[in-house]
């Protein structure tokens, strides 16, 4: 099958990893939504949604629902086409980041050995970066758009807060690259399979400050600026309402699943289930073991972020700044001098 | 045509396209959004080139980073379009006609250079565009134009923060 020389098999089977990832993202945002409400519910001693379907389940499809079936409104002033791009932009960046993200080893399908990754690019945590940088477009395009000074000013906190913590994001991530050798987050998973400790050994700090980072970037509690409800009234979407307001909400923790799924793989080992060794079982079974491995991973990273959110209070404008350019960034360049003279001397 | 042909049009086209809006846009909001477009789109070409590194750090110096500084600029001055002072037509032609000339002579140097003069591009070849051997060239062969270029940028910066502080 081969026209205009392309593999259409090849093809064929990236499509089919991109929907399936996309929708599993999309269906574990749906729950992450309710496990919110219930970590919340259960750290502040109260039951939490608990009326639709046992246990409450089916709440997020009752709110999703409510959310669609709301009315959508435009405002008059408001910047119509880019209005509607905002929300598009917030979840489209948001979802690229899984494309390099390896979700497991290999399986053989109907004999074609199909790898757990949509690709692997050698640059693959740059690309991670890149589309950090342009999740910020999502917030500050319907901040702008919605003609409103209170989501302008929050459109703006949100662009200066993620610009400065990218800089102590990307000094963190150079520390690991330099133990690592390697850009690929395949290698850098790999690494952690075949060798002995995972990468959170060599890089605690370097971990710390890149939990914190994404924490930012992915504007949770306590560095919800952007929505300080308080200053704000609700930040860059107050104008928007129904499936908009949706979007952006989701794009939210879309972003925490994919910073928790890189996390995962680059400090704490990817898919590698430990003191367990794969090759005692099947190839096919061994790589949903690193499947399931690594869900765990990401939900008990997803379980910190909420257990911070609701433990911790917003900080202030000022001392968000501090901590980003006095604090994150010298560790960050200290970090980053201990590992290379550590390197120098081991060589 | 092969399939790299058809995307080096499909993208040059993108990229042309995008830049005449970059021009004709109205709002100036639209423009910088235009000009993240462009960035994409030779970003695309230097993938073609298989330079995946410098690819990738066009999209996160230029478009993620210096273009959401243009756009927090623009949006800070929230420029109306009656209140800003419109230039006489005989300006903008005699504008537009010195640009052009401008342009047709670079092509025409550039076209002349005897370092282009029967070189074929590499398409999908070519290592120089990947990390490892880049960062042996800058470390190697370039290493003191790439020192000075840091310090440079260190001054820079150090002058920022002097004068925000003033």
């Amino acid at each position: 099958m081969t026209i205009l020389a392309l593999d259409w098999g090849f093809i064929i089977e990236k499509l089919i990893m991109i929907a399936i990832v996309v929708f599993a993202s999309l269906g574990i945002a749906l729950y992450t939504t309710f496990g919110e409400r219930k970590v919340a519910a259960i750290l502040q001693d109260r039951p939490g949604p608990s009326r639709a379907g046992p246990f409450g389940l089916l709440q997020p499809l009752a709110d999703g629902l409510k959310l669609i079936m709301k009315e959508e409104i435009i405002p008059n002033a408001a910047s119509k086409w880019l209005f509607i791009l905002g929300p598009g932009l917030a979840m489209t960046a948001s979802l690229m980041t899984c494309a390099v993200i390896p979700w497991g080893s290999a399986i053989d399908v109907f004999g074609r050995h199909v790898e757990l990754q949509i690709a692997d690019v050698n640059i693959g945590i740059l690309y991670v970066f890149a589309v950090v940088s342009m999740g910020v477009y999502g917030i500050m395009i319907g901040g702008w758009a919605s003609n409103n000074k209170f989501s302008l000013m929050s459109a703006l906190r949100a662009a200066s807060q993620a610009i400065s913590y990218e800089l102590a994001m990307g000094l963190a991530l150079i520390a690991l690259l330099m133990t690592t050798g390697s850009l690929s987050l395949k290698t850098i998973v790999e690494q952690q399979v075949q060798g002995h400790w995972w990468n959170i050994v060599y890089q605690p700090l370097g971990f710390l400050i890149f939990f914190i980072t994404a924490m930012a970037e992915c504007n949770r509690t306590p560095f919800d600026l952007p929505e300080a409800e308080n200053e704000l009234n609700f930040g860059y979407h107050q104008e928007y309402s129904s499936m908009k307001l949706g979007f952006y909400l989701f794009a939210e923790y879309i972003n925490m699943i994919m910073s928790s799924a890189i996390m995962a793989s680059m400090y704490f080992g990817g898919y590698d289930l430990p003191f367990f060794n794969e090759a005692s079982v099947a190839p096919n079974i061994a790589a949903m073991i690193g499947v399931g491995t690594l869900l765990i991973k990401i939900v008990l990273f997803i379980f910190l972020f909420m257990w911070i959110r609701w433990t911790i209070p917003r900080f202030r404008y000022d001392q968000l700044m501090g901590l980003g350019w006095k604090t994150l960034i010298p560790l960050a360049l200290f970090n980053m001098l201990v590992t290379g003279a550590v390197i120098l001397a081991k060589l | 045509m092969n399939t790299l042909e058809i995307l080096f049009y499909a993208l040059s086209a993108f990229a042309v396209v995008s830049a005449v809006m970059v021009l004709v846009s109205k709002n100036p909001i639209h423009s910088v959004l235009c000009l993240i477009l462009v960035f994409f789109a030779i970003s695309g070409h230097y993938i073609l080139l298989n330079a995946q590194f410098l690819a990738i750090v066009n999209i996160i110096v230029y478009a993620g980073a210096i273009m959401v500084l243009f756009l927090f600029v623009i949006m800070l001055m929230n420029i109306k379009l009656d209140s800003e002072p419109q230039k006489k037509m005989i300006i903008k032609f005699i504008g537009v006609l010195s640009g052009g000339s401008l342009l047709t002579l670079l092509v025409a140097l550039v076209k002349q250079t005897s370092q282009l003069q029967g070189k074929q591009v590499l398409m999908k070849e070519g290592t120089i565009g990947l990390i490892h051997p880049l960062g042996k060239a800058l470390f190697t062969d370039y290493v003191l134009p790439f020192e000075i270029s840091s310090v440079l940028f260190l001054s820079a910066m150090v002058g920022a923060v002097i004068i925000g502080k003033k």
